[in-house]
């Protein structure tokens, strides 16, 4: 078994806002292991990025707060922790990438002095030329091409792609043990996409990194990542390794999302389509959050929320249709 | 064959590059460079490409919302590319767009029942009671209710807002309409649902589809041909069974490998090509994707390519495909 780097157990994360409180993230729980990627999945407004910003402590707040549950790291509660602490940890022990690469560069400073910050904050007893060294070191390792004269460059001159290689760079700049990867391919084209995904794979095998690579797009998944959460409506609604995910989806929205999909190597007559839409976060708060879309819901999905079946060892679905199916095999199996 | 309802012949748009104290030109960005394609009635085109490539530029050239630099835009006879003002606003009864930010492409200070009304309005079709008529009729066709006429774009949800912009589309009875990006900004399973529509109404009503994007799954579900562009030139055209089983353009190929499958099994053959997308202001000479081919030869950098028919249906523009070089390549092994 691999040792558990991170667990987070029923986080609850809520935006007090004018129009009363919204809970964003309602009881997550889940453990990223070392040296894997985790996947988390899930459509507009599900509580997949609120949930990594609460890891990385960073919800505004106000309007955003965590009204509940631990985030563990090396035995230690992140929930707890002040700004202070927080900034100790940042980047060193665990480190973000963010979708837009452009807005999360600082377009006044050359790339050289954005990648050294990081390395001067955390290694205070660096001199200047060690820091420039391990600054060039990263560069080449995220394969930007001519590192020494990108150095002295400003983030308008460089592309979409170069610069989502810096911002990696920068992530890994102090070998975190954890790198959270927030869309991080979402804004590039598909050529460049394909190129960081396989630099991103790349570094996690070379460095054991771990990953959470959250995304909307289960082809990244599918390609990615070992492991696996789908979110829908601020919870966890499935969860396990990738090929049982796609090969024996168990949760209705899981199905619906994989069949939704329009497959480039062939076509369908028709697509599936989950009915409705996306709900804002917050306002299903009774029973089954997917009840109201789901082709497959009954009385007591709307009155009562089931909880996580577990299906296998490493797979679980939250859906009363898989209570019923473990019930099933156990009386097999029994009998 | 029977007559296109949509030709494009040599299209052009450079937009100039404007520097100095008293501005004048110092370049030219080939947002579109020569291209030239054929829509035929009740099929849909789908036009692929990654930023930059000039897919929205030509959408919006169809339409004259820009000015084409040079080129012949013939639709059912009319020659768009010289019409007057007037006389467009006929043709573009008859051309309609569907923008990819629904957000931003309905007035927020306009109930929905009005945004639809608006293009009745404009081409002087039917009475106040006709026109609301429709405005109802056009709403539960997109899978929307009447009282949602009285509501405004904030109201909705993305699907939502996509459904009125369709439906606005549809309001004069169109033949041909232009989707760019229609489901980009939409969640997967909204977007499923905003593509089935889009293919019960061209049934319905016989739509003429050109239907530009950049996801290569969303494309190859919904189009009939495909087009390939890259930096300003379609690179291939062809039937999308054709196109995405034996992709003939190194960039297709490349374009195609390089999707994420959603499948774990799913193991990939071609290799990433490398680099990134030159800027159009200077695109490469030649063949514009010399620079990240990885069959490059002398040629390439020297001779544009012509774009040939290899095949029934089938057109690309690269070297690797004329007749000289073919033979090159043959005594060459």
């Amino acid at each position: 078994m691999k040792r558990e780097l991170l667990r987070v157990s029923e986080l609850e994360t809520t935006f007090f806002t004018d129009d009363g409180p919204v809970q964003a993230v309602d009881g997550v729980s889940f453990s990223l292991y070392e040296g894997e990627i985790l996947g988390v999945v899930g459509e507009s407004g599900c509580g997949k990025s609120v949930t990594s910003l609460s890891i990385m402590g960073l919800i505004p707040s106000p309007p955003g707060k965590i009204t509940g549950g631990e985030i563990v790291y090396k035995d230690q509660d992140l929930t707890t922790f002040s700004q202070k602490e927080f900034r100790k940890i940042r980047g060193k022990d665990i480190a973000m990438i963010f979708q837009e690469p452009m807005t999360s560069l600082n377009p006044l400073f050359t790339i050289g002095s954005q990648l050294t910050e990081a390395i001067s904050i955390h290694n205070k007893e660096w001199s200047k030329k060690q820091i420039r060294a391990r600054a060039i070191e990263m560069m080449k390792l995220v394969g930007l091409p001519r590192a020494e004269e990108l150095f002295k460059d400003y983030p308008h001159q460089l592309s979409g792609g170069m610069r989502q290689r810096v911002m990696i760079a920068m992530a890994l700049v102090c070998d975190p043990a954890i790198l959270i990867a927030d869309e991080p391919t979402t804004a590039l084209d598909v050529t460049i996409q394909a190129q960081i995904l396989a630099l991103m794979k790349d570094l996690n095998r070379r460095l054991n990194t771990a990953v959470m690579m959250i995304t909307h797009d289960l082809g990244v998944v599918a390609e990615t990542c070992e492991r696996v959460v789908v979110m829908y409506g601020g919870k966890i609604v499935e969860e396990g390794l990738v090929d049982e995910i796609f090969k024996n989806p168990q949760h209705p929205y899981t199905k619906g999302l994989i069949q939704s999909i329009p497959d480039m190597r062939y076509k369908k007559q028709r697509l599936y389509a989950i009915p409705g839409n996306v709900p804002k976060p917050g306002s299903v708060t009774q029973g089954c959050r997917f009840a109201e879309r789901c082709e497959f819901a009954f009385e007591r999905c709307r009155l009562e929320e089931p909880m996580l079946y577990v299906v296998s060892p490493e797979h679980k679905s939250r859906c009363f249709l898989t209570e019923e199916v473990v019930a099933d095999e156990r009386a097999v199996i029994e009998s | 064959m029977n007559e296109p309802l949509l030709k494009v012949e040599g299209l052009k748009k450079y937009f100039p590059v404007q520097a100095g104290v008293i501005t004048h030109t110092v370049g030219h960005v080939k947002a579109v460079d020569d291209v030239s394609f054929e829509v035929y009635e009740g099929e849909t085109l789908g036009i692929v490409g990654e930023s930059g490539c000039g897919k929205s530029t030509t959408g919006r050239m169809l339409m004259r919302l820009l000015e084409p630099t040079e080129g012949n835009i013939t639709f059912s006879g009319h020659k768009i590319s010289e019409l007057s003002n007037k006389e467009l606003r006929a043709v573009r009864r008859d051309i309609q767009m569907v923008f990819q930010d629904p957000y931003a492409s309905l007035n927020p200070r306009h109930t929905i029942g009005k945004i639809l009304e608006e293009p009745l309005i404009v081409h002087g079709i039917g009475n106040a009671k006709e026109r609301k008529e429709r405005v109802m009729s056009l709403l539960n066709i997109v899978g929307l209710s009447d009282f949602h006429a009285k509501r405004y774009p904030h109201q909705f949800s993305g699907g939502q807002r996509q459904r009125v912009g369709i439906a606005r589309a549809l309001m004069t009875n169109p033949k041909l309409v232009i989707a760019d990006e229609p489901v980009s900004a939409l969640d997967v399973s909204v977007q499923a649902q905003v593509l089935n529509l889009m293919q019960d109404l061209q049934r319905e009503f016989k739509l003429t589809y050109i239907f530009i994007a950049h996801d290569l799954g969303v494309v190859r579900h919904i189009s009939n041909r495909v087009g390939v562009m890259y930096l300003g030139h379609i690179v291939e055209l062809a039937d999308s069974e054709s196109l995405y089983e034996e992709p003939l353009h190194p960039y297709t190929q490349a374009l195609l490998s390089a999707v994420p499958i959603p499948d774990p099994d799913f193991k990939r053959e071609a290799e990433l090509i490398k680099g990134d997308i030159p800027s159009p202001s200077n695109p490469p000479s030649g063949c514009t994707f010399h620079t990240r081919c990885p069959h490059k030869m002398a040629v390439c950098s020297q001779q544009v390519p012509v774009f040939n028919e290899i095949k029934p249906g089938h057109s690309v523009a690269c070297h690797l495909y004329d007749e000289a070089h073919r033979n090159d390549i043959k005594q060459s092994n």
